[in-house]
């Protein structure tokens, strides 16, 4: 009995560490960031010719980043501007229309490039220079390095 | 009494004396000025987006012309004050067109203005030094061919004593260094390296910002630590590590570090942000020869992996 309660509880500690995420918006936003990350690395991989363009990997970049898009603005409450390795830049706090505008514009432009249903590389391309324009653009005011 | 009055007035003028005499703004010999019959604009292209003059210069956040319309930028605000960049267009009267090529010469590389004044080292004169005089000609006779803009930019807004600008002559004498490399690099390294640590230490001016300042970031670039990452002199956050170790760029490719230049993705596709941004819209003006012998360079400097 002893030792099932033993094995039991070692179980249980030994599992935490990997069940336990890092919650709270500044984990949630970072894992957004990762996510835009492996689209741009997908589509980057079609342009580049290291994967065979295809239409709904295409479309699925663009939905992925869609659907970052329209949750990404609301993971920045009062109260995660440090922490957590946060790279947030205090300006997203102090000029909140300029950076939602800059949010929505990412939204914007990866819904015109998933509605326009991209069918060739090069109809592809084009979008993506586009939807990908944001990535910098946001980060040149809104995030800083830390390491 | 009297005596020990006269002595300390005495020390007091010998003192000033040197400081006056020490702090002479130095002008560059004759034989260091270009050939203006063979400089040539377009080679001064390239010189100009190598060197970065639009990201201080042309106003903040301007994207495309608007980028060659020089009227000045937005202020580097440091730990001294704001420094202002200011008018380098064509214009005479608030630009430089009326500078002759000795002056922007000494501009660019003593950083002394044509009125025999220093200037402040926000104006990475300590890396231009290093540049070819073909080079600087180059590009002057380019930048006279960009529009004028006629206004002036505001005047910096510093705290004292950096108001004086006499003084840089004292910093000058501390931390400026000669035009030679900043790092020796190994026999081995290629021609494309070399090539690289022309474009990266000279018009590049990459060390002024990824290398950490002595004087406790006042002072002049630590070539000890040379790209080994510095804090941001604006404040906020960290400029990386760019030398060949894990903390910093060592895990990347000659091809990803080209690739970044030309894109601004990382190899795991984070992408460019803060100040870099600028910068690496102008290195996508560059030849994809002259980012591959950047990222060349980048591979062959010393390693650093301890930071400040």
């Amino acid at each position: 009995m002893i030792t099932r309660f033993i094995a039991a509880f070692a179980l249980v500690v030994m599992a935490v560490p990997v069940v336990a995420q890092p919650a709270g918006p500044i984990a949630a936003r970072q894992a957004m960031m990762k996510q835009n990350g492996r689209d741009t690395g997908a589509g980057a991989k079609m342009l580049k010719g290291e994967v065979a363009f295809d239409p709904a990997s295409a479309a699925a970049i663009f939905k992925n980043m869609n659907d970052v898009a329209k949750k990404f603005a609301s993971q920045f409450p009062k109260g995660s501007e440090t922490g957590g390795d946060t790279e947030a830049a205090p300006a997203i706090w102090t000029k909140p229309a300029e950076f939602k505008a800059a949010v929505m514009k990412f939204e914007a432009d990866t819904g015109a490039a998933f509605a326009a249903k991209p069918a060739t590389l090069d109809a592809f391309k084009a979008q993506f220079i586009v939807v990908t324009g944001n990535c910098k653009s946001c980060h040149e005011s809104f995030r800083i390095k830390k390491n | 009494m009297r005596r020990t009055l006269v002595v300390l007035l005495a020390l007091l003028l010998l003192g000033g004396g040197l400081f006056w005499g020490l702090t002479v703004p130095q002008r560059l010999a004759p034989d260091r000025i270009g050939s203006l019959a063979r400089a040539d604009a377009t080679r001064g292209a390239r010189i100009f987006w190598a060197g970065g003059c639009a990201s201080c210069h042309a106003a903040a956040a301007a994207k495309g012309f608007d980028r060659l319309r020089l009227g000045g930028g937005a202020a580097l605000v440091t730990p001294f004050g704001s420094f202002y960049p200011p008018n380098i267009s064509s214009d005479p009267q608030h630009g430089i067109g009326g500078w002759s090529l000795a002056d922007f010469a000494n501009a660019m590389q003593h950083g002394v203005d044509p009125e025999g004044r220093h200037l402040y080292p926000a104006f990475p004169y300590g890396s231009y030094r290093r540049m070819t005089k073909g080079d600087v000609a180059d590009l002057y006779v380019y930048l006279r061919t960009l529009p004028a803009v006629a206004a002036d930019a505001p005047d910096n807004d510093l705290r004292f004593p950096f108001t004086l600008r006499r003084g840089i002559g004292l910093w000058k004498l501390a931390f400026l260094r000669g035009d030679g490399p900043v790092v020796a690099l190994p026999p081995t390294a290629t021609p494309a390296a070399k090539a690289g640590q022309y474009l990266v230490e000279g018009p590049g001016h990459c060390g002024e910002c990824h290398s950490p300042r002595m004087l406790g970031g006042a002072g002049g670039l630590d070539a000890s630590r040379w790209l080994a990452g510095a804090p941001s002199a604006e404040g906020k956050g960290k400029v990386p590590n760019i030398t060949p170790v894990k903390s910093g760029i060592g895990g990347w490719s000659t091809a990803e570090i080209a690739e970044y230049l030309a894109t601004g993705f990382t190899p795991d596709y984070d992408s460019v942000g803060g100040s870099m941004v600028e910068v690496q819209a102008n290195m996508a003006k560059l030849t994809p020869d002259d980012r591959e012998a950047i990222a060349a360079y980048l591979k062959a400097v010393p390693a650093v992996a301890k930071e400040l």
